[in-house]
């Protein structure tokens, strides 16, 4: 598998650390932290995954190369590379929500 | 049909004619008291012990497949209790014992082979950790012993014990560990279930849920709808898949964990040996290949198969463990799809959905845990409550805390 960074061009997958489905970081004031609300978008944040068979929006860091944050757009079933982008700057999904995932029959 | 000495000798005599299949090609009645979706391992063990030990018997289990095209197949077949934290020492040894008397109880030969796994330390530290498993499964009434370098090399004579960076310092064996044939074990939960009534559905898979006032009432499958009072998922590696159609999100990742099997060999290897240095584990089988396999591929997977990168990390393993296999050809390789949960942990458990319950969640423990994983399911399925080998795999425990993170790794599931 081969990922196409933004900067050094198409490199090997041993190049590159896998962090998982990117998401929004739950934002709370600080005096909201310890509330119910808090705590349960925290635990869907850190222990919930979608883990769709399809699509998958996930962060990778290129640490034998330029050293970038990557957003990547792949597909579960195949491994094909849809889209890549720098992470800084651009918006990762939407926070949790249970969503119903379209499930291939 | 029973399997006898008798028997195997007069089918001998009679051209083999006497053989029936074991199991019956099921359609769907309109409802069932239990459905199982999923007819792997861990599915027909749980319909299996429904019928045996629980007494319900109207029970369907659908596979979307074939029985064994899943992961049932697609392990390494390692079987062993060599763990340490609370929740999980007495199921894996719970688990243990069941395997000792499967083959007695259900009849069919699993080829059960009680060899012994034997994990390699490298270092002090290594050691430490080891002495501390060892205390702590002994503490528990499971077996181990802590070997000295002589101690494995009486075992296993043909390791790189002086290699440079991984010299090899001991290791602790689990003498009650080693191999069963994983085909015969799901054809013989099959058979057993079978015989006592169960409907066993290939070539259906579930699509939807029903449901009733938040409650589920049945499934919709490609074979139709069904009705049932009660539904188990034993769907590893497809758990959030099926768990979506109600509407869930579990603390599950799924990801590829690739197998290998070399060319036969005569008798080399008459155990399981881990690397303890990096992520490797070997056996041989009975017809001669040697079995091995270790990281998962990091990313998450749908794909039964894995990347060459993965397998070019197992083969450096092999070849800083034992230099002498770099010579054979490699048959075979293939990929099961883990549910890889979040603290490394399975989990059978209700879940918020009046109903349904879960078996998921098995991470690399999925073969060994097949008893167990299927007596435990039955036990929830069956009275509602988990069984006491089983109580900690809850849902919640991400939410409250009580995880059992044998690794100490955190939520990756990749590192698992």
């Amino acid at each position: 598998m081969r990922i196409p960074c933004p900067f050094c061009g198409p490199r090997d997958v041993i190049e590159f650390t896998v962090h998982g489905e990117a998401r929004q970081r739950p934002v709370f004031e600080a005096h909201e932290l310890d509330t119910p609300a808090a705590r349960e978008a925290f635990v869907d944040y850190v222990y919930l995954r979608d883990n769709p068979a399809g699509l998958h929006v996930e962060h990778w860091y290129h640490g034998i190369g330029c050293q970038s944050w990557l957003l990547v757009t792949r597909d579960t079933r195949t491994h094909d590379i849809l889209e890549v982008a720098y992470a800084a700057g651009e918006e990762e999904p939407a926070p949790a929500v249970v969503r119903t995932m379209e499930v291939a029959s | 049909m029973r399997f006898s000495g008798f028997s195997v000798l007069r089918n001998a005599l009679t051209g083999q004619s006497g053989w029936t299949p074991h199991w019956r090609k099921a359609s769907p009645k309109p409802a069932y008291d239990v459905i199982i979706i999923g007819g792997g391992g861990h599915g027909l063990a749980t319909a299996y012990y429904l019928a045996k030990e629980f007494g319900v018997t109207n029970v369907a289990v659908l596979e979307k497949g074939w029985v064994g095209s899943g992961n049932v197949g697609r392990n390494t077949t390692i079987i062993r209790s060599n763990y340490m934290l609370p929740g999980n020492i007495p199921f894996y040894e719970f688990s243990m014992k069941l395997w000792e008397g499967l083959e007695q109880d259900f009849n069919y030969n699993a080829m059960v082979s009680q060899r012994g796994v034997l994990n390699l330390y490298h270092s002090d530290g290594q050691r430490d950790a080891y002495v501390r498993r060892g205390n702590a499964m002994r503490l528990h009434g499971v077996d181990a012993e802590l070997l000295d370098r002589d101690g494995v090399r009486a075992i296993a004579p043909y390791l790189d014990f002086d290699n440079a960076r991984f010299p090899i310092q001991g290791g602790l064996l689990h003498r009650r560990g080693g191999t069963a044939r994983h085909d015969a074990v799901v054809w013989g939960y099959a058979r057993g279930a079978d015989a006592r009534g169960v409907d066993i559905i290939e070539n259906c898979e579930v699509t939807g849920f029903r449901m009733d006032d938040g409650r589920v009432v049945g499934v919709e499958t490609t074979r139709g709808p069904i009705g049932a009072k009660t539904v188990g998922m034993a769907v590893a590696g497809n758990s959030s898949k099926v768990a979506a159609l109600a509407g869930l999100r579990l603390p599950i990742e799924s990801h590829v964990l690739q197998a290998f099997v070399s060319e036969g060999v005569k008798p080399l290897i008459d155990t399981v040996i881990t690397f303890g240095a990096g992520h490797f584990y070997i056996s041989q089988s009975d017809k001669g290949g040697l079995v091995f396999g270790g990281d998962l591929d990091p990313f998450p997977s749908y794909a039964q198969r894995g990347s060459l990168s993965t397998f070019a990390d197992v083969t450096e393993n092999a070849m800083a463990l034992m230099p002498m296999i770099g010579r054979l050809r490699i048959l075979r390789s293939w990929g099961g799809i883990m549910d890889m949960s979040m603290d490394g942990s399975p989990i059978i458990d209700e879940t918020p959905v009046d109903g349904l319950y879960l078996n998921g969640g098995w991470c690399y423990g999925g073969f060994k845990a097949t008893p167990a994983s299927g007596f435990c399911f039955a036990h929830l399925l069956a009275r509602g409550t988990p069984h006491p080998a089983a109580a900690a795999y809850r849902l919640d425990r991400f939410a409250t805390g009580r995880v059992i993170d044998e690794k100490g790794v955190g939520p990756s599931p990749n590192l698992h």
